[in-house]
């Protein structure tokens, strides 16, 4: 699967991962919709720093569409209300 | 199962649609999306010499304010100097507002610098996913049936077209991020309109009111140490007060 971070690039990562970056992503919910904005913005970045480090960045002449999209690094607390809401930008992998 | 995707997905997702319909058959779908693609890599590079400008605009007031803070520092030391302990107050209050809106200049100026680099970097992978469309472009043509163009132009279109709407709303933030800053410039801007920094080499009418007193003061100690002097040569005592000055002239005419 191809995940983009939004102002930086896309990476590949495998589709095993699935299930890893759900779990990353819901932890960013649960700290947006506590209000946490410290804990938000640790495991934001824990959810950034997993996709650069697990997946495959995409050459740049590359044209493949992404699976998932993330928000830039440098979102802020108030603009993560509008994108972690419910189930988060990850939808739970297919059983 | 549906996820709930976040504002930013939306929109791009959206920007790729609008980008899709557009046109019906193959051949229009290239030439549309490149198209669209060359227009998108002008709007980025006129976004970055906005930020340029931008940046350049609160350098100068940086500049200018880092001016005010070494003049109001003098102008509080002459004021002390003198014996003025008002008027040093008043030079020093207005050096710590001028201090504290240069740091918040300076961490501006920080911030507008890291979105020209990200950018400029942006507008260099953008145009290499336009470069990579074009020559894919030339092989569906000459390689693939209609049906099959359709889809493989659907592909790679949605590849450039994400990497698009993504420099788009980084511009979008970038130039939002600018916005504010200009607001806060331009009333650092006010603040020096209104006197209250004036440049100190500028000694005619750029003169504030801290400027006139101090210039007032010395005039009058210079004054006053020339009429000591004069004292000294006639062989007066103490100074006697303003009124008998008068007097002697009179005897004197």
């Amino acid at each position: 699967m191809i995940v983009r971070i939004m102002s930086e690039g896309q990476y590949r990562l495998e589709e095993s991962e699935h299930a890893k970056l759900d779990e990353l992503d819901d932890v960013v919910v649960a700290r947006v919709e506590a209000g946490d904005q410290a804990g938000y913005t640790t495991a934001f970045s824990e959810l950034l720093s997993f996709v650069r480090d697990t997946g495959q960045p995409l050459g740049p002449d590359d044209l493949e569409g992404s699976d998932f999209m993330l928000p830039p690094a440098d979102l802020s607390f108030e603009e993560a209300g509008n994108e972690f809401t419910g189930e988060g930008l990850i939808p739970d992998p297919p059983a | 199962m549906a996820g709930t995707s976040g504002r930013f997905t939306t929109v791009i997702k959206a920007k790729i649609n609008k980008l899709l319909d557009k046109a019906e058959d193959p051949g229009e779908t290239l030439d549309y999306s490149y198209q669209k693609q060359l227009e998108s890599l002008q709007g980025v590079k006129k976004g970055i010499a906005d930020v340029v400008t931008a940046k350049k605009r609160l350098q100068m007031q940086t500049s200018k304010l880092e001016q005010s803070v070494v003049k109001l520092d003098t102008q509080a030391r002459q004021a002390m100097g003198q014996g003025n302990e008002e008027l040093a107050r008043m030079a020093l209050e207005r050096k710590n507002v001028a201090q504290s809106e240069l740091q918040g200049l300076d961490s501006q100026v920080t911030e507008l610098e890291a979105q020209q680099q990200k950018l400029i970097e942006s507008e260099q992978k953008l145009r290499t996913k336009i470069e990579s469309f074009r020559t894919k472009k030339e092989v569906i043509k000459a390689q693939y049936n209609a049906a099959e163009a359709q889809v493989r132009i659907s592909e790679a279109a949605t590849g450039v077209g994400e990497e698009m709407a993504d420099v788009g709303l980084a511009m979008q933030r970038a130039v939002d991020k600018t916005e504010n800053m200009r607001a806060r410039a331009d009333a650092v801007g006010e603040l020096e309109a209104a006197g209250t920094f004036d440049d100190i080499t500028a000694l005619g009418d750029g003169q504030d009111d801290i400027d006139r007193q101090l210039h007032q003061l010395s005039s009058k100690s210079a004054v006053d140490d020339d009429l000591a002097k004069m004292r000294a040569e006639l062989g007066q005592g103490t100074p006697p007060p303003a009124a008998p000055q008068i007097e002697k002239g009179e005897g004197a005419a």
